[in-house]
């Protein structure tokens, strides 16, 4: 579903990627897991269409009816209506627009664009409120401005329930696991696992190996100075927590 | 591959996209010769075929603002202002006679067609009554007739000077004196029309009043006067709006609004305000140079002023507060959006002087391309104002990285027991904002919109409903991003 092929991406002349290249293929859940500034971040973003990166040489492809397109010709919108996600490290702040509201637009924006009915206020609402459930939120939160207040916890399982309403193809799931107390992982972990599905690819990156005891990976990649030196299954995770990166820096 | 390094200023690619209201009336005026002198305000005086009194009046106000320096305290700049240069009166021909709009010039007719405010159809719509000043008159007034049914007049200010001098001679000045300032004199000495209104006691008026003025003929100054009193107990809802033409050389609006509210009257007046802002050089557009205020008078009495300052090359304006009644009421909701080279000074000023008297302020101010956004306000508590209270909230919001947002409050206590609140924030619409709502599938225009609106959310809930959602269309299509 989703290939990266020799990407190299610069960020302010300095080369951050460099030949990236790793498969998805829908049903799987894979793990990129690698040190501070290793480019975990630049690529979940890469994927999702941050502006401002360049990119040298390589290609983002997802394919999408059976062929694929290289995302990076793609607007950010225009990749999420086709069905890709990124959940954010650090969620943004957005004052004076309703949770509800904003994710209704989305909603009914990708709707639009796969040919599926936009659904009323009313058969929305239903639906949201049946999917706040999943991260163990109360609905009232729907009324409040997008992020704005809420706590580090409450933004990422914001996160999630934008996620299970959305139902991406392919979700990208940057760091969900930072700033997070046991409870609150276990309640984001829970809801990534139920959304777990055979033609839905998902892609975790993270620092440690924590969220893995939660949410268990088909395949690890050990990302370090933005190439990836090391791929393997679970068991590679377990290994780097006993072991630490030093050995790929 | 894909250079994506073209990306980083989409922010800054926003601009609004063409001025629809543009176009230029072909039309036979009657005009005064260009520039200013007694002679010229003696013509407009006897154009409209005023009494003695009002006569004196404009010349008394030219002969003070003769003495008078035009005003520089406000953060704007602009070449100096030749006043020998504008033309002070300018009517569509055969407009003046005011008989009924079928007798108008066709071409009148189809302008205001144009600019979305049908006069002939509107007798047929129901909810509110149109005054249309076209230059220096008012074509025409819809609805007078289900208004007079409840007493209510509402008419061009000229007819009022003939049909209610009482009305006028009392009010008039009233609230901003011609002495008051600069463009408030200017306006005294050469004024041409505007609307009059009057709501007789506890008559809550069934109509939502609106004037809507449009600038047209060239190198002409639009200097209107509007004057509004609520009787005790009287209800009302004026809305106004403005357009001009495109055109090259700067325009001068310089109108002076005066509201009188009585015993437990209330007034919610509200602007949208769309004149040319000039292109995207800073090439023309209208200067707007206004001063509006209204006297609380009456015990718990009100008065909210709602504007939505979208145009002009220039805005100077500060709709004010006289708060003289006990447990009166002040209120200021206000958006201002500036792109290009436009530059706004633009707040209000609340003056506490009765017990209780209470009052709100909020501004949100949004600055695009390269243009100056001000805010500038005053609230005042005199001796007499006991345990009156203020809140104002002062929010700007940047887009792009060459726009700039200045806050100008000003706070004065003479009473010890007042209270005043203030907050105020400033913050940028991010590209990390619009890449979070991007990346959820909201394209990116939509995603502007949003952003904007809900900034914006706590002004616009205070229009009366369709103007609001005119509004929530005017800053959209400002902000569209013309390259897509």
């Amino acid at each position: 579903m989703l290939k990266v092929s020799k990407l190299n991406v610069q960020i302010d002349g300095k080369d951050v990627l460099r030949d990236l290249s790793f498969k998805v293929n829908a049903g799987e859940v894979h793990a990129i897991m690698g040190p501070n500034g290793s480019g975990k971040s630049t690529l979940s973003k890469m994927i999702a269409g941050y502006p401002g990166y360049t990119v040298n040489s390589g290609d983002i492809e997802y394919e999408i009816n059976g062929t694929y397109k290289s995302l990076l010709k793609m607007e950010p919108d225009e990749r999420a209506k086709d069905g890709v996600f990124l959940a954010f490290q650090y969620p943004v702040e957005v004052p004076g627009v309703s949770n509800f509201a904003f994710l209704r637009m989305a909603f009914n924006s990708i709707c639009r664009h796969q040919g599926a009915p936009e659904l009323s206020e009313e058969k929305f609402r239903k639906l949201v409120e049946e999917k706040t459930k999943l991260v163990e939120m109360a609905p009232d939160f729907l009324e409040r401005g997008v992020n704005a207040g809420f706590s580090g916890g409450e933004k990422k399982r914001n996160e999630i329930l934008q996620m299970a309403v959305l139902q991406p193809r392919l979700a990208i799931l940057d760091e969900t696991d930072s700033g997070l107390d046991i409870d609150a992982l276990r309640v984001v972990a829970n809801g990534v696992n139920k959304l777990r599905s055979p033609d839905r690819a998902m892609v975790l990156i993270t620092h440690y190996q924590r969220l893995l005891n939660f949410i268990v990976p088909d395949y690890v990649h050990v990302l370090a100075n933005g190439r990836i030196v090391r791929s393997g299954g679970r068991e590679l995770a377990l290994e780097l927590e006993k072991n630490g990166y030093n050995a790929y820096l | 591959m894909t250079d994506r390094e073209n990306k980083t200023s989409n922010v800054e690619m926003i601009q609004p996209t063409d001025y629809k209201y543009g176009f230029v009336t072909d039309i036979d005026t009657d005009t005064a010769p260009i520039g200013l002198d007694e002679k010229v305000i003696r013509f407009i005086s006897a154009k409209k075929n005023e009494p003695e009194w009002m006569l004196n009046y404009r010349l008394k106000a030219y002969r003070h603002w003769l003495n008078m320096k035009e005003p520089t305290w406000a953060n704007v700049h602009y070449p100096k202002i030749d006043f020998q240069k504008i033309r002070y009166y300018s009517a569509p021909k055969a407009a003046g006679a005011k008989k009924n709009f079928e007798d108008l010039d066709p071409e009148l007719i189809r302008t205001f067609e144009r600019l979305g405010i049908p006069l002939l159809e509107q007798k047929r719509i129901s909810g509110v009554a149109i005054d249309a000043v076209f230059d220096s008159v008012s074509v025409g007034t819809t609805q007078k007739e289900t208004l007079a049914k409840y007493g209510v007049i509402f008419c061009s200010i000229s007819e009022a000077i003939q049909e209610h001098p009482e009305l006028v001679k009392k009010y008039f000045g009233s609230v901003v004196p011609y002495a008051d300032n600069f463009y408030a004199a200017l306006n005294a000495a050469v004024f041409t029309d505007g609307s009059f209104c009057y709501i007789p006691k506890g008559v809550h008026c069934p109509l939502d009043l609106s004037t809507y003025f449009r600038i047209n003929a060239k190198d002409t100054g639009q200097f209107e006067r509007t004057l509004l009193i609520a009787d005790e107990g009287s209800y009302v809802n004026y809305l106004e709006g403005c357009t001009a033409p495109m055109r090259d050389e700067n325009q001068l609006h310089a109108a002076v609004v005066e509201l009188v509210a009585l015993e437990r009257a209330e007034i919610n007046y509200s602007t949208v305000q769309n004149w040319y802002t000039g292109d995207q050089n800073g090439v023309g557009g209208v200067y707007n140079f206004v001063t509006k205020r209204g006297k609380c008078v009456g015990k718990k009495s009100k008065i909210s002023w709602t504007q939505v300052e979208s145009g002009s090359a220039i805005t100077w304006k500060y709709p004010s507060v006289i708060l003289q009644g006990e447990e009166s009421v002040g209120e200021f909701y206000s958006v201002a959006l500036t792109h290009d080279y436009m530059q706004a000074d633009t707040g209000t000023k609340m003056i506490h002087i009765g017990k209780n008297s209470r009052s709100t302020i909020l501004s949100k101010g949004i600055s695009t391309g390269n243009s100056v956004n001000s805010y500038r306000g005053l609230v005042k508590f005199m001796p007499s104002a006991d345990g009156a209270r203020n809140y104002s909230q002062c929010d700007s919001m940047l887009v792009g990285s060459s726009s700039r947002a200045c806050t100008f409050p000003s706070i004065e206590s003479k009473n010890p027991t007042a209270m005043v609140e203030h907050e105020a924030s400033t913050s940028r619409i991010g590209e990390d904002q619009l890449f979070y709502l991007e990346s959820r599938g909201i394209g990116k225009e939509q995603a502007v919109s949003l952003l904007v609106n809900g900034f914006c959310r706590d002004v616009f809930k205070h229009l009366p409903l369709e103007f609001s959602v005119e509004a929530v269309k005017l800053i959209e299509m400002k902000l569209e991003n013309s390259i897509g």
